[in-house]
């Protein structure tokens, strides 16, 4: 009985520590936009192949999710926003001091391979029997979404809104919608069978990105670092080639 | 009033018998997990604004879309889960035990994935969907019906192991002197299968209503987000927690409440029935 | 000829590998016949295949003229559709319906509306005098109210044949006395045939015209109570009817036991016989007695205890035996385990008769 007892409680240790090992290893823990997971984990490779001391290791969600998490202590050393509003929030809460913009995104209308429904603009996608998906309001680029139908003044009712840019993507993917209202950067990195259809009222609605070094951060040289790095020549390309705009 | 030296002490007997402590404590350690994270929505709970936040529309309109749902789910799982339940408890047949794998899959698989599934399936381009869409004009996706179906699939596994294992419980013999009355197969499943079994359905009705209310992820893969049709509470619960955590404690203390409320008073019913 | 169709006509044969049932049974409307025998001599598995429970290898069952189950030509019935009642070793009364419902349940079956079958239900319980407990839940009912209306459960349908299986069992010593006495009015009462399954040889010989002795899934022996009592053919019977039970071969007044030994009978008989007397026609002395006995052999006792009035002495030596003896008698021999003994038998005392 006391045998049994220990071994259970050694073997919940063991599976509870592996679970978190690497806390102090002297990684950079960067908590990041969903839309930035191509982008990051190449310029995070880079980043360590030009510092062979630093490891980077990423956590990609929602923006809000992240923000949230941050809030309630988890520990990060970096936080890329997909927009200026969540950035704030946690600078507002004291958790980052100063947030600089490090790349821009735009909405695109993503679409089938060959725009079966010839869509060309944002008042197509109101045209009877198209099914559209929209992230939802909450969410930056749901918010973004809102925007650019208010500027081209077109009533949309989409079939569902979703929770983030990739469960958006992802609906007409796998062919449930006709269109979708997603990131530029978002069809550029989900290169095979769908086609981007780039609009005018995009511009009423470019996504600020931002980063910030986190007032808690274990790490703020490596840190700091990481966020100089995003600066750099080979970043800026990187992000380019994802569908980024760059300041 | 001196003590009898004589054994009249009221803690004797079976049922005042010390409870031993390496049962004791983690029986309190698991309440204690089970309630503490309840405890945390209820302490952080925006008590001064709850009675705006309740009559919020979007709150009861999630509220009924999912009550509504849940209980479709949980009539449809009964009414097919029952009889599967039957068909691998009583009949013997080739690959049983595969087929028993089978059937928990959805317990195990991750809800988001099972979401996609039935999207690969019932969706616009899959094999069913596509023709229920041509015969009937009958699409699933992003419907009402949707979130029944998804809720569905993740529920039913929960009836169809409680049921199952009520009847290998039950005693068949009863089945056998219902048929030497003259009851055949199908009477005696109605007359006397099922009423020998009713705690057992009762509670894998509980369990699979229960995971229904809750079910998030199938049901935002399959069935999408759309306010009143597709976005029951977990999905405004989820929603809401990108903006304003104080609403989405809100919106799950309302979930909370409601299925308490629901399962209480079912019980209730159920234990006085004799 | 239409005597011959009347009732139960059977040849049981279900074999399971290891265990192998082959039992002809057959019973006349308004007969009851009892199967008689030891745990595990296939009794149960006669009645189930009876009911339709359990499929016949080979054989047949014909109730009334009408085959039930005859695999030689494919033809096999239901239970739902033999027309059999039974009554279970534990009632199996539904435990979500109430007493009245019970009853009810047969006639419901048969395309009764939901209030004549309740009102043949009631006269049902009526007739076994549970009228007032029509509404009770069967776990409220005691033993032998429960097994009162399994029996007017199984009675509900007027069945052609009436299968009870250990219908006392579940009793204890008081209640079965008076149930048994019930029950055998109700089976003289029911027009039907009826089989009735026991392993206790009161039952047996209380309630049925007619025993068959099951052993290993066959027959061993059949007749009356009379006959049965009084010339057991083995072991089992002799042991179930309280007799010492010989079997040897004879030669006039003289009958050499097949294990060892031989015995002086009063009425001469050639041939396999066995022979058989009373524990009470046992003599014990404390040295070889003197006289007229001329069956007397050395013992021991290997155990003692209460048998009603007298105690009950196990005898091993040349033949084993059990005596009765009273308290006074084993008093005065000092009787306990050990004991050395004579042990004698006047040849008038044993029945002998062809094997």
């Amino acid at each position: 009985m006391k045998r049994a007892a220990a071994a259970v409680a050694a073997l919940t240790a063991a599976l509870t520590l592996t679970a978190c090992g690497g806390d102090e290893d002297g990684a950079i823990h960067v908590f990041a936009a969903a839309s930035l997971t191509e982008a990051f984990t190449e310029i995070g490779e880079d980043f360590e192949r030009a510092n062979p001391d630093a490891s980077v290791v990423f956590s990609f969600a929602g923006s809000s999710t992240l923000a949230a998490q941050i809030g309630e202590g988890a520990p990060a050393d970096v936080f890329a926003s997909a927009d200026a509003a969540t950035m704030d929030t946690v600078v507002g809460d004291g958790h980052a001091s100063e947030a600089e913009t490090f790349a821009r995104n735009r909405l695109v209308i993503a679409v089938p391979e060959g725009n079966p429904d010839g869509i060309a603009g944002l008042g197509d996608l109101a045209g009877p029997g198209l099914r559209v998906a929209v992230c939802a309001h909450a969410v930056p680029c749901g918010a973004a979404s809102q925007t650019a139908l208010e500027a081209a003044g077109v009533e949309l009712t989409p079939a569902t809104y979703e929770t983030d840019v990739k469960a958006t993507l992802a609906k007409l993917t796998l062919g449930e919608v006709d269109a979708a209202l997603v990131y530029r950067s978002d069809v550029q990195a989900d290169r095979d069978g769908v086609d981007a259809v780039a609009f005018a009222e995009a511009d009423a609605a470019v996504n600020d990105y931002r980063v910030a070094v986190l007032t808690e951060a274990a790490n703020p040289d490596a840190a700091e670092a990481f966020v100089a790095h995003l600066g750099s020549e080979a970043a800026l390309e990187t992000l380019t080639a994802e569908g980024f705009r760059t300041p | 009033m001196t003590a009898p030296a004589a054994p009249t002490d009221r803690r004797r007997g079976p049922h005042r018998r010390r409870i031993p402590v390496a049962l004791l404590v983690p029986a309190l350690l698991g309440l204690a997990f089970l309630v503490l994270p309840l405890l945390g929505l209820l302490l952080r709970a925006p008590w001064s604004t709850m009675p705006e936040r309740l009559t919020e529309p979007g709150v009861l309109a999630a509220l009924w879309l999912s009550l509504r749902t849940a209980t479709a789910a949980t009539v449809l799982s009964l009414v097919l889960g029952i009889p599967l339940a039957w068909l691998l408890a009583r009949v013997d047949f080739r690959g049983r035990s595969l087929v028993r794998a089978l059937v928990t899959v959805p317990l195990v698989l991750p809800p988001v994935v099972g979401g996609v599934a039935l999207l690969l399936v019932f969706g616009r381009s899959g094999p069913v969907g596509s023709r229920l869409d041509e015969a009937f004009g009958i699409t699933l996706p992003f419907s009402t019906a949707g979130v029944v179906m998804a809720m569905t699939f993740v529920a039913m596994p929960f009836l169809v192991v409680s049921v199952e294992g009520a009847l290998r419980g039950a005693d068949v013999r009863f089945e056998e002197a219902a048929a030497t009355l003259g009851a055949g197969r199908w009477t005696v499943f109605t007359r006397v299968t099922l009423p020998l079994i009713a705690p057992g359905i009762a509670a894998g009705t509980v369990l699979c209503w229960a995971r229904a209310l809750g079910e998030f992820g199938a049901t935002i893969t399959f069935a999408g987000n759309f306010p009143g049709r597709t976005r029951t509470m977990p999905l405004a619960v989820y929603l809401a927690l990108e903006t304003d955590l104080e609403a989405a404690i809100v919106l799950s203390l309302i979930l909370l409440a409601v299925s308490v409320i629901v399962l209480a008073s079912l019980r209730d019913r159920w234990t006085a029935a004799p | 000829m239409s005597a011959a169709s009347e009732g139960l006509d059977s040849h049981l044969v279900v074999d399971r590998g290891a265990f192998r049932l082959d039992l002809e049974l057959r019973a006349a409307a308004g007969e009851t016949v009892a199967l008689l025998g030891p745990n595990g001599a296939g009794k149960t598995t006669a009645l189930r295949a009876l009911a339709g429970l359990e499929a016949l290898s080979e054989g047949h069952i014909a109730l009334d003229g009408r085959d039930l189950d005859r695999p030689g030509s494919r033809r096999w019935t239901a239970p739902e559709h033999r027309g059999i009642g039974v009554v279970f070793q534990d009632y199996l009364l539904f435990p979500h319906l109430n007493a009245l419902d019970n009853v009810a349940f047969g006639p419901r079956r048969r395309g009764l509306g939901r209030s004549a079958a309740r009102a043949r239900a009631a006269a049902q319980l009526d007739r076994v005098g549970l009228g007032e407990l029509a509404k009770r839940r069967t776990r409220q009912l005691s033993g032998g109210q429960a097994q009162r209306v399994a029996l007017a459960r199984a009675l509900a349908l007027d069945p052609g044949l009436l299968l009870l299986d250990e219908p006392l069992a579940a009793l204890d010593a008081r209640t079965r006395l008076d149930t048994r006495a019930e029950l055998h009015r109700h089976l003289s009462d029911h027009p039907g045939a009826a089989v009735l399954v026991t392993h206790d040889p009161v039952d047996a010989l209380m309630l049925a015209d007619r025993l068959i002795v099951v052993e290993e899934g066959r027959a061993v022996q059949e007749g009356d109570a009379e006959s049965i009592t009084a010339r057991p053919r083995t072991d089992y019977v002799a042991r179930l009817v309280g007799l010492n039970l010989y079997r040897g071969r004879a030669e006039g007044h003289r009958l050499r036991l097949d294990s060892g030994g031989e015995l002086a009978v009063a009425d001469p008989l050639d041939g396999e016989a066995f022979a058989a007397f009373r524990p009470s026609a046992v003599a014990l002395h404390p040295r070889r007695p003197e006289g007229s006995p001329r069956n007397a052999w050395p013992a021991t006792v290997t155990g003692v205890h209460r048998h009603g009035d007298n105690l009950r002495v196990q005898l091993d030596g040349r033949l084993h035996a059990v005596a009765d003896v009273t308290p006074a008698a084993a008093a005065q021999l000092g009787l306990g385990p050990g004991q050395r003994v004579w042990a004698a038998v006047k040849a008038a005392e044993i029945r002998a008769y062809p094997a």
